[in-house]
């Protein structure tokens, strides 16, 4: 990575005030995002991923919400600005797309009026220009005829193409990031290739840096330049695509990996599943967050592990297990059916 | 759009069809009503039954019956009350009508814009002590019938308050046309719009703040601040005008029936001679030819305010366009 980065998270905490207690729904993330590069946020349901992008944009109105941290935009702090300089920011420097198309557009207007409303929010600029622009976006996410379609209501669109509109939207005041939360999730296997595809695309034709929110490892193994696992409001691995595919430090990572169905190795009998749920938000463990469903806990585990570069290439990982013990526990982790294949 | 128009009055037409079939039937045709009874006097004798079915044409067949009905209604407007010989209902509903439109239209007014404000002030004000002591008042206004709201206001304006500035200007009770003075026309229905409005304001003010909060937990709201919008527009250009699709359906049911005479309380109480007068006089004394021609008036509102605002509906959401 070179230069100054674009955007940096800085121990950023989002907690909930509810009924019963409070949730700690992230609880110390540090990230960092170059311009033109991807990053990939993995983890499962309420790992805390989408609400750290969202904490980011100063999109949770929730008034039980809690913030700590920093989050540096062009030397900014996202989070000190006042309503109206964060809107500056929202659409126009960052843009975000989201997990639902089906919802994610106003149901009674017009496609290219939406696209219109948010240029015309940031630049001044003529009716019919932002008509054609929106014309334009719309032929560049890949959406037929145009400048009919621009007529249309989100309702006359498939899940696809909804979510081509909201990709046109987002990159309509050409932003310096676009945040994609789970972009693929709510569309069918054919269609999230392409869409994957088209922000692929469209990320070196505008340059623009790419943060990915996603459960999936499927869908950061070719597109993320680094990658962010979290577990339970934490990152707990984060590195190159490269390091954490091929040299996953931690186990929830390796649980992950093995629980991808891959083409390129014998077929398991089963595909390897993390046993147990994740804890509580409530009630975090005091140790490592993962050590109740870890094969490989010990007595340190009780102790919180710090994010650590311990491999000593910029490849962090929270876990105390020695670089030697992982790299023999690993493959059996990852491969429990080669275990089987040796007794 | 047009043929959803059309399609939508040509409904409209069946439907006033049939209000007037099965109207008729309930107030001529039902067992044991005997309009020619009811007019002939105490003990009337077979001939002059038979010469009053004659005369008003109860005699014939029932397609004919209703059709003679229906002219008269109509056509020749020369429906005749029974029980006040030789007033003509149609007139009678066309002089009544402009009270009634006049109180309605105000209090309509009134109640729209109000009930919008109450409904964004206490969205607005979630979580503030505000929101709930509005919600409280606006149950405060649903609950207080507006029998008792007129006369309590009667009382104040007309008595004991009339002799202070604060109410010295309002008028003696009743109705002044627009056209013979307009400021009193206006002076005079002040306190009946607000009057009937209460119940609505209160009323509407709830469901739009129902509606309000929930369209903002939806997923295009959180899009639009996405976008970088401001507030107010956020709020107004996407969560209200979604939100507003309810308040515009129950709108028009509620002001359909208000012109078609459940102003009826309202009008009694200020001694506005409006068609809900005219309706409770009617059903005092079973003049059936006056109940007759408000209840095709009525439905003839209803159906027609119910047009509007399909096609009000159809604006306001693209998706149940016929494409």
């Amino acid at each position: 990575m070179t230069g100054e980065p674009l955007l940096e998270v800085r121990d950023l905490k989002v907690s909930f005030r509810t009924e019963d207690g409070l949730v700690r729904a992230v609880d110390g993330v540090s990230l960092s995002l170059s311009p033109g590069e991807t990053l990939g946020i993995v983890g499962e349901s309420g790992s805390g991923k989408s609400v750290t992008m969202m904490s980011v944009m100063r999109l949770i109105t929730d008034p039980n919400a809690r913030f700590e941290g920093e989050v540096l935009y062009k030397g900014r702090d996202l989070m000190k600005l006042g309503q109206d300089q964060i809107r500056e920011v929202r659409g126009a420097g960052i843009a975000m797309i989201f997990q639902d198309p089906m919802t994610s557009l106003n149901p009674v207007y017009r496609v290219g009026w939406q696209i219109e409303e948010q240029i015309r929010e940031h630049e001044k600029i003529s009716k019919q220009a932002a008509h054609a622009r929106a014309i334009e976006l719309l032929t560049a996410v890949g959406i037929p005829q145009a400048a009919d379609r621009v007529r249309d209501y989100p309702h006359q669109f498939s899940g696809g193409m909804r979510q081509r509109v909201m990709i046109a939207m987002a990159l309509s005041c050409n932003p310096d990031i676009l945040i994609a939360d789970e972009p693929t999730t709510a569309l069918d296997v054919t269609i999230q290739a392409q869409i994957l595809n088209l922000i692929r695309k469209l990320r070196d034709d505008f340059g623009t840096a790419v943060v990915l929110i996603t459960h999936d490892m499927g869908v950061v193994a070719d597109l993320a330049d680094r990658i962010a696992v979290m577990y339970a409001g934490r990152i707990i691995e984060q590195g190159s695509r490269r390091d954490v595919f091929y040299d996953a430090q931690h186990p929830y990572t390796w649980g992950l990996l093995g629980s991808i169905a891959r083409l390129d190795r014998p077929k398991p009998r089963r595909l390897a599943a993390i046993p147990g749920l994740p804890p509580s938000l409530l009630r975090l463990p005091p140790g490592c967050a993962f050590g109740e469903r870890c094969a490989h806990r010990f007595a340190l585990c009780d102790e919180r592990p710090e994010l650590r570069d311990k491999v000593g290439d910029g490849h962090l990982d929270a876990c105390h297990l020695e670089l030697k013990q992982k790299q023999d526990l690993r493959e059996t982790t990852i491969h429990p059916e080669l275990i089987e294949e040796a007794t | 759009m047009l043929t959803f128009i059309v399609r939508r009055v040509l409904w409209t037409v069946l439907v006033m069809f049939v209000i007037t079939v099965v109207v008729f039937i309930i107030f001529f045709k039902t067992p044991g009503v005997d309009p020619a009874r009811a007019l002939a006097g105490r003990s009337p004798n077979a001939q002059t039954l038979a010469e009053i079915r004659a005369q008003l044409g109860l005699n014939r067949p029932f397609p004919i019956e209703y059709g003679i009905m229906m002219k008269k209604i109509f056509i020749t407007r020369d429906l005749v009350s029974y029980s006040n010989q030789g007033v003509k209902v149609i007139p009678e509903i066309g002089q009544a009508a402009p009270a009634t439109l006049s109180l309605v239209f105000g209090a309509a007014a009134l109640w729209v814009v109000l009930a919008i404000a109450v409904g964004i002030a206490a969205a607005l004000l979630r979580g503030t002590i505000f929101d709930p002591l509005l919600m409280v008042v606006a149950l405060v206004g649903i609950s207080a019938p507006v029998f008792w709201v007129g006369q309590m206001a009667n009382m104040v304006s007309q008595g004991i308050g009339h002799s202070t500035f604060l109410f010295s200007w309002v008028p003696p009770l009743g109705y002044t046309p627009f056209t013979q003075d307009p400021l009193l026309w206006f002076k005079g229905l002040v306190i009946p719009w607000i009057t009937l409005s209460i119940l609505y304001i209160g009323f509407y003010g709830r469901v739009l703040r129902a509606n309000l909060l929930e369209t903002q937990n939806e997923d295009y709201i959180r899009t639009a601040r996405a976008k970088g919008l401001t507030e107010r527009r956020v709020l107004l250009r996407h969560n209200l005008r979604t939100s507003m699709i309810t308040f515009v359906s129950l709108f028009g049911l509620d002001f359909g029936a208000l012109v078609a005479g459940s102003t009826l309380l309202t009008e009694v109480v200020f001694g506005i001679h409006g068609v809900g007068y005219l309706t409770w006089q009617a059903l005092t004394n079973l003049d059936l030819p006056t109940i007759m021609a408000t209840t095709v008036y009525g439905a003839f509102f209803i159906v027609l305010v119910n047009a509007v605002v399909d096609i009000a509906y159809a604006w306001l959401d693209p998706r149940i366009r016929p494409t």
